[in-house]
């Protein structure tokens, strides 16, 4: 079986339609809005500030603290029960080791960085769109940090290897799926989350990556772009 | 040879390359990283000669020794007040920095300040720990009775000030409040309330159009434009 076209009728290395803003929630000290199809991610970030409780404190350098959450009513299907979930827990974790490479907390000893990740619709890569939005408000609460993160989905569905699956390739019936999802820190090309759901072979996993990379750099330019756009007209 | 891959006053994102070569240097805000020069955060690109900086846009506030900034009481304890700064850490203000008058053994020190209030202090140390300790011993340092309390981005803070002071200046001379601008992002003013809400209004036009030029000019015309004595 073979999976000829894609049903959103996109090419194999296309992305949904991006959309991102940076500054979209005016009490956070930063903030961003990443929006890839129809999976939407806001972050908010709030710090540095004073960590309690106080045994999370870190002397050496200040802690960045991950929380991902997707709304009840942000899936396609039925109803998310709210709160965390083993899942959440999961992916606020690869989240946070995802951003963490990047920022230098060392200037703020004991205190803590909070990221808030709010998903109002989800349709397959979430946890990317979350990294991305992240990145993004990081940097808006002008944090001292080495690069921006970007990150996509890759994966195979039946023979076709594709950028940025959306649900419906996800949960393609009867054939074999992969899924991986991909964080990148675009100016060195070093990866900060790799995982993988499905099976593929070696030589496929590298060409996807390549696939990937090329996303991941266009997606930088839209957030590179979105985070000029909120200062823009502070040049002069 | 090296280039500068980038303009004065242009805005720069966390890792965007600003120069390749040696002959440049990193300053505040960007890091070399081989024959390259990128930025180590959000901010406005300023070219010195053969250094290239950025000037941050945006942040909390992060202590300085010297700085003069407004704090709240938050905590008394035996031998001094814990302040909110603002910031990430507390500040320390210890009983013998707090007041020239001498202070009885076991007195009760909510009389000097008690909680809630809003001091103007100056930073005197801040340890590697981010441990502040501040003073009260200096002109223009004490408690502010009255008046209301603003928050702005602390990177504007110098635009709201002026050269010099000129901008506070010219608000206080306007709507006849007294102003004190705290370092931190913290500004007080009292006055009339009408007055109050124009210093405030004001304040808020600064911060937004900060980076336009001719700031002062337009500011000027704010005010008489929305003064009504």
């Amino acid at each position: 079986m073979t999976y000829k076209h894609r049903i959103d009728g996109r090419g194999f290395d296309e992305t949904r339609p991006i959309e991102a803003k940076v500054g979209v929630i005016k009490r956070a000290d930063g903030s961003a809005m990443f929006k890839i199809g129809n999976t939407w991610a806001y972050a908010a970030v709030y710090g540095p500030r004073n960590l309690h409780p106080k045994f999370l404190q870190d002397p050496q350098r200040g802690i960045l603290r991950c929380n991902y959450n997707m709304m009840p009513f942000s899936s396609s299907g039925e109803r998310v029960r709210p709160g965390g979930s083993r899942r959440s827990k999961e992916i606020s974790l690869v989240t946070q080791k995802a951003l963490l490479p990047v920022l230098n907390l060392e200037e703020y000893p004991n205190s803590v960085v909070d990221v808030f990740i709010e998903l109002p619709q989800t349709e397959a890569g979430s946890r990317c769109a979350g990294i991305c939005a992240a990145s993004m408000a990081l940097a808006d609460a002008g944090l001292e940090m080495k690069d921006l993160v970007c990150a996509v989905s890759v994966g195979k569905v039946a023979d076709k290897l594709l950028v940025d699956l959306d649900y419906s390739e996800e949960s393609y019936p009867d054939v074999s799926v992969a899924d991986i999802p991909i964080a990148m820190m675009p100016n060195s090309g070093k990866i900060t989350l790799l995982q993988m759901d499905g099976e593929v072979k070696k030589e496929e996993l590298m060409k996807v990556l390549a696939m990937g990379k090329k996303a991941l750099l266009d997606i930088y330019e839209i957030q590179k772009k979105a985070l000029k756009e909120k200062y823009h007209g502070v040049e002069e | 040879m090296s280039e500068i891959m980038v303009k004065d006053k242009e805005i720069s994102v966390p890792g965007e390359t600003l120069a390749v070569g040696m002959d440049v240097l990193p300053g505040s805000g960007t890091y070399r990283d081989g024959e390259r020069i990128a930025a180590n955060r959000l901010g406005l690109v300023a070219i010195d000669g053969r250094t290239i900086k950025l000037i941050p846009l945006s942040g909390r506030y992060y202590p300085k020794m010297g700085d003069t900034i407004i704090c709240k009481v938050i905590d008394v304890s035996f031998s001094g007040w814990r302040l909110d700064t603002n910031a990430a850490y507390s500040a320390m203000l210890s009983m013998k920095d707090a007041t020239s008058e001498f202070i009885q053994r076991g007195a009760n020190l909510t009389q000097y300040y008690d909680l809630g209030d809003y001091i103007v202090c100056k930073i005197v140390n801040v340890t590697s720990q981010k441990l502040i300790d501040v003073t009260m011993k200096g002109p223009g340092l004490r408690k502010l009775k009255g008046g209301r309390i603003i928050e702005v981005n602390t990177n504007k803070v110098p635009r709201i000030i002026g050269k010099m002071g000129s901008m506070v200046m010219m608000i206080k001379d306007a709507t006849k409040c007294n102003i004190v601008v705290g370092q931190n992002g913290l500004i007080w003013i009292d006055g009339e309330p009408a007055n109050e809400l124009l210093a405030i209004q004001t304040i808020k036009k600064i911060e937004k159009e900060s980076h336009t030029s001719g700031l002062t000019d337009k500011i000027k015309e704010y005010l008489e434009k929305n003064n009504k004595h």
